[in-house]
């Protein structure tokens, strides 16, 4: 089937040459996104991308420049934070840390807490992994020059060890009645280091960046991070979700695939694989739009879930 | 598009075959499950494990006021730095990784920068977690520590000076900190003025440890209560204090024994001056050097 699409198939079912199946097909390093830069132009390629970064950085910012400049609109880490002195946020996953540690925290991290639940439970569990944690910024950088310098192979654990390992962290928080986790976990020390001082946390984020490039591709984010599983089990329900509305212009091109953090999601929806919309309503699924800039013919579109419309 | 057709049945039928060979199949997904839930075991064991071992506080790191018990700090601090941010000394520091305080968790050194003892406590008002417990609102019901007295070699008071520094400073001055008038035994003519901490008042600040004139480590260190205090001994009644409680001597009046050659001075005065008392015989003059520098008035 690939040979007769890419050479005499209909110009919509062609291959582009730099594409994930066009370069393998000629046995060169692929440049997934080459197409969508040249029928769309490099910014509206890199649209979702680009906002991406700017949340991921401006929240950073925001934490930053009280330290930095004395502008204290932010005080905390994401661990907990207090906004302009009024509003109170707290990481849902350390609370139920610290309740399975046998600790009740005071209304203020409840209140905070229960904020950041609701948000993340109605608009999308894993908008954390993709627009605010400073983690997706490393492994997204690991995944990026894996790709440039076309390493393949490498062995990541199974997907699911990230929710088994999720469990163990509260089994382990109620075992030593600490958050002991919080040793470890390179999520907050990360973004703590950033506001805090780092210490040696700069081993543990290398680590993190070397492990996803040589070997585990997607390995922590994708793989192992009970954080991202905790937010993953948020997202369930949740409103915001990538579409392959488009599915029908696909041109099987795999660039989507190659630059998706989580490309187990994207099978169902885009080749109606036990279902029947168009909707990627997997869990796992971080909502980065990624899928949407790489993409030459337009397939997806970020929606709601309410949305099951195919054009 | 047929070739995606084809596979899809493929699958169809790749999954009914499983079925029918179900305990295969069965036992390879317990295989692969207990093989990952085995590994995600492992890596939180070892995190906890590690937890565990890295938790020991180090003796000069100090907790924020009103922390609770280092045991359910750890389970209640999120290490988010609140209580840093809100503090307007830069006294509190979160710990870094390499650091041996448990990383994240707020601490302060005394030596560096002490508690200045705020009032209003508005590292405990910033907590969101309990894991700074505002039960505590008189600042000076703090207990972050116990200053001790741990050099007694090269405290200036105990040389016989008068430096007196960690008394001045102290925030608790004549509570935590007093100065004991002792007889000077090294000059038998002067006193000595002894800084003396009472763990009743002390709050750990560590003003104390930070103005210490001592060039590098202070000869007075705040350290954890557990540290500089032993258990007290319930078992044994201390008679002044019962005696107080009872408003008399439990064991009735004590039966007074004259000290020969003393009949005339009160009871337990044992002073005497020169001549005065039973006779002792006069120790030889000693021929030179010796503790008696020879000196007179």
């Amino acid at each position: 089937m690939s040979a007769q699409t890419t050479t005499g198939g209909t110009p919509q079912r062609k291959v582009p040459p730099n594409s994930i199946r066009g370069a393998a097909i000629r046995g060169v390093v692929a440049r997934p996104g080459r197409e969508a830069i040249e029928v769309k132009g490099w910014l509206r390629a890199h649209k979702w991308l680009l906002l991406r970064r700017a949340s991921q950085l401006g929240i950073l910012a925001l934490f930053l420049v009280g330290p930095w400049l004395g502008w204290w609109f932010v005080k905390g880490n994401l661990a907990s934070s207090l906004t302009l002195g009024v509003l109170p946020l707290t990481d849902p996953f350390l609370i139920a840390q610290q309740l399975a540690a046998g600790q009740w925290p005071y209304q203020e991290a409840l209140l905070g807490g229960g904020i950041v639940l609701a948000f993340y439970l109605l608009f999308g569990g894993r908008l954390f992994c993709s627009w605010v944690c400073p983690v997706n910024i490393v492994t997204d950088a690991a995944a990026w020059l894996r790709r440039r310098l076309g390493l393949k192979g490498g062995k990541a654990p199974a997907g699911n060890t990230r929710y088994w390992l999720l469990g163990f962290v509260l089994v382990i928080a109620a075992a030593t009645g600490s958050l002991a986790w919080e040793w470890v976990n390179p999520v907050s020390m990360f973004h703590r280091g950033l506001i805090f001082g780092f210490g040696l946390a700069w081993g543990i984020v290398g680590g993190i960046f070397f492990y996803d490039l040589l070997i585990a591709p997607r390995g922590w984010c994708g793989h192992l991070c009970p954080q991202g599983a905790f937010y993953a089990l948020l997202g369930r329900a949740s409103v915001v979700k990538v579409s392959a509305d488009k599915r029908s212009a696909c041109n099987d091109c795999m660039d989507c695939f190659a630059v998706c953090p989580e490309p187990q999601v994207i099978r169902p929806a885009l080749k109606g694989v036990g279902q029947d919309h168009p909707l990627i309503l997997d869990a796992d699924c971080t909502a980065c739009g990624r899928c949407v800039d790489v993409c030459g013919k337009d397939v997806f579109r970020i929606t709601t879930r309410f949305n099951r419309s195919e054009s | 598009m047929h070739g995606l057709t084809t596979n899809m049945n493929d699958k169809v039928q790749s999954t009914g075959r499983a079925a029918a060979s179900a305990p295969a199949s069965r036992r390879r997904f317990l295989k692969d499950a207990a093989g990952v839930a085995g590994g995600a075991g492992l890596l939180a064991l070892g995190a906890g494990m590690y937890a565990r071992q890295a938790s020991a506080l180090p003796a000069t790191a100090i907790r924020p006021p009103g922390a609770l018990s280092e045991d359910d700090f750890l389970a209640a601090c999120v290490r988010c730095g609140l209580c840093v941010r809100d503090c307007p000394y830069d006294t509190l520091k979160l710990a870094e990784l390499g650091d041996k305080v448990a990383t994240g968790t707020p601490y302060f050194e005394a030596r560096k920068i002490p508690c200045e003892m705020c009032e209003d406590i508005p590292c405990v008002v910033a907590c969101p977690t309990g894991a700074l417990d505002r039960v505590l609102t008189d600042i000076g019901n703090a207990k972050m520590g116990l200053a001790v007295l741990i050099d007694q070699e090269n405290c200036l008071n105990f040389l016989g000076l008068r430096c007196d520094v960690c008394y001045r400073v102290c925030p608790v001055i004549d509570k935590a900190i007093t100065l004991e008038r002792v007889h000077n035994p090294r000059s038998d003519r002067h006193a000595m003025l002894l800084p003396t901490v009472h763990s009743e008042y002390c709050t750990g600040c560590g003003k104390c440890e930070k103005a210490c004139v001592l060039p590098g480590e202070s000869a007075i260190k705040v350290l954890p209560i557990k540290l500089a205090q032993g258990s007290k001994a319930e078992h044994y009644l201390r008679g002044w204090e019962e005696k107080e409680a009872a408003g008399q001597s439990l064991i009735g009046e004590q039966v007074e024994l004259p000290v020969r050659g003393l009949e005339d001075k009160a009871y337990g005065d044992t002073r005497v001056k020169q001549g005065e008392g039973p006779s002792v015989p006069v120790p030889a003059a000693p021929s030179s050097g010796g503790l008696d520098s020879g000196w007179k008035p």
